[in-house]
């Protein structure tokens, strides 16, 4: 059941993506942050985190979840360490993926033809 | 006097076509006008190393065969006026490196092929020159960078985007009249700007500049629709091409099928990703070069009128939410 929720509920946030772009006549940069945006005001309303329980990686794989990483890491710091974990905490559970897409864009780089 | 109204000029002594060099991409080789270009490139790359140095080497190539063609040496060139859609016009001026001609770069963004002609057709109705090149280039891959970078994104484009051209097209203007084909009016386009903001239809922010420009042309040149056998946009694609088709009847100049548009004849509708037709700075110039012009050297036609259309756009004015402002000029070509 859980793959038919990560479908839906996947599908859905992507097309809201696309339909937001369409709409509003947004560029691709615009959506992305949107999303983001979006994506960290529902984790600092405790709505992500149920989200990604109800739907796993329909929930977890678009960029929302991103925005979702950078509050729950930057809530768990400051709750740890106090204000300054807001700082601190923000790369926290997001550092795997920011490092992998520095390293895999180098090794692409290194492969195919960055300067076209 | 040259000068027939605000926008328009006759040239007391027209500009005669003695070449022209053409050099297309692949896409465009596969079209139902390949066999009407100089050179058909199979590698977009053109056996350079970037997308920007394969577009130099087409213009470079175009202007050489133009020479040759024409029997012509750099020396013998007085002035070269052209562009592309670049920025700072690297194309047309780094392409132009291994010669030694006087140059103008101008921009109108696809617009900016007649731009030229009708400045070289000025220049050597002036006097002050005796030669003129004048050419535009533009290259699919450049394009993609100089106005939709990041390409990294993929983004799929809808079906009343364009296809830029990948190609370059040069032609030898020359004051004596040895030659059948001459410019014989240019007509220059005011901005018109409707508030289209897509970058994804130029055809729609360009058709409104297009239909001005042939009204005021008709209006000033004294000519009427029936005085051509053809009248080409520049890249209007099939959208833009139905909305100038339109507005002309509106204004009660009833077209027929010489009204027609250089991007809807460059590609085939079933070629892949050639979504509403071509655009870009070589559209209109490997179609009239190549395909437009065999047509009044043959004896069909007598009489054409090219209209490039351009659309204004960067991606610092779209990333602004401006709208896409459009111009077209228009020149005459006729044969003797």
């Amino acid at each position: 059941m859980i793959f038919l929720w990560a479908f839906v509920v996947g599908g859905v946030i992507c097309a809201i993506g696309q339909i937001v772009m369409d709409a509003f006549r947004l560029n691709q940069g615009q959506v992305m942050v949107a999303l983001v945006v979006a994506g960290a005001v529902q984790d600092g309303v405790g709505l992500y985190d149920p989200l990604i329980k109800f739907a796993g990686a329909g929930a977890s794989v678009p960029i929302t979840s991103f925005g979702n990483s950078l509050v729950h890491g930057a809530l768990a710091e400051a709750q740890a360490h106090g204000w300054i974990g807001i700082l601190t905490g923000i790369f926290e559970v997001t550092s795997a993926g920011i490092s992998a897409a520095i390293v895999f864009a180098f090794l692409a780089a290194v492969v195919a033809k960055p300067r076209g | 006097m040259p000068r027939i109204g605000r926008h328009t000029w006759k040239f007391e002594h027209p500009a005669y076509v003695v070449s022209t060099g053409t050099v297309a991409g692949s896409t465009e080789s596969q079209g139902p006008l390949g066999g009407t270009f100089d050179v058909r490139i199979q590698d977009d790359y053109y056996g350079q190393s970037s997308w920007e140095r394969a577009e130099q080497k087409l213009f470079e190539h175009a202007v050489k065969i133009a020479m040759d063609k024409g029997h012509c040496s750099d020396a013998a060139v007085d002035l070269c006026i052209g562009g592309d859609l670049n920025a700072q016009l690297t194309g047309f001026f780094f392409g132009l490196r291994p010669f030694h001609i006087p140059s103008l770069g101008v921009y109108s963004a696809c617009a900016t092929i007649t731009e030229a002609l009708a400045i070289a057709a000025m220049a050597l109705d002036s006097g002050f020159a005796e030669t003129v090149l004048a050419g535009s280039s533009s290259h699919n891959g450049s394009a993609e960078r100089q106005f939709r970078f990041p390409t990294e994104y993929g983004v799929q484009k809808p079906p009343s985007a364009q296809r830029t051209v990948t190609g370059a097209g040069a032609i030898l203007l020359s004051r004596k009249p040895t030659q059948a084909i001459r410019i014989t009016h240019a007509t220059i386009g005011e901005v018109v700007d409707m508030g289209v903001k897509s970058p994804w239809e130029m055809g729609a922010a360009m058709a409104p500049a297009a239909f001005h420009t042939i009204e005021n042309h008709l209006t000033e040149s004294g000519f009427t629709l029936s005085d051509f056998d053809c009248i080409a946009t520049g890249d209007l694609g099939k959208i833009g091409h139905a909305m100038v088709r339109e507005m002309l009847d509106d204004a009660a100049i009833p077209t027929d099928s010489r009204l027609t548009d250089c991007g809807v004849l460059i590609y085939d509708f079933n070629q892949p990703e050639v979504f509403s037709g071509g655009s870009g700075g070589a559209c209109c110039s490997l179609v009239t070069f190549g395909h437009l012009l065999n047509q009044l050297a043959s004896g069909l036609w007598t009489r054409l009128l090219v209209c490039a259309t351009g659309a204004l756009l960067s991606t610092v004015t779209v990333g602004q939410s401006e709208s896409i402002p459009g111009i077209c000029h228009a020149v005459v070509f006729e044969r003797v």
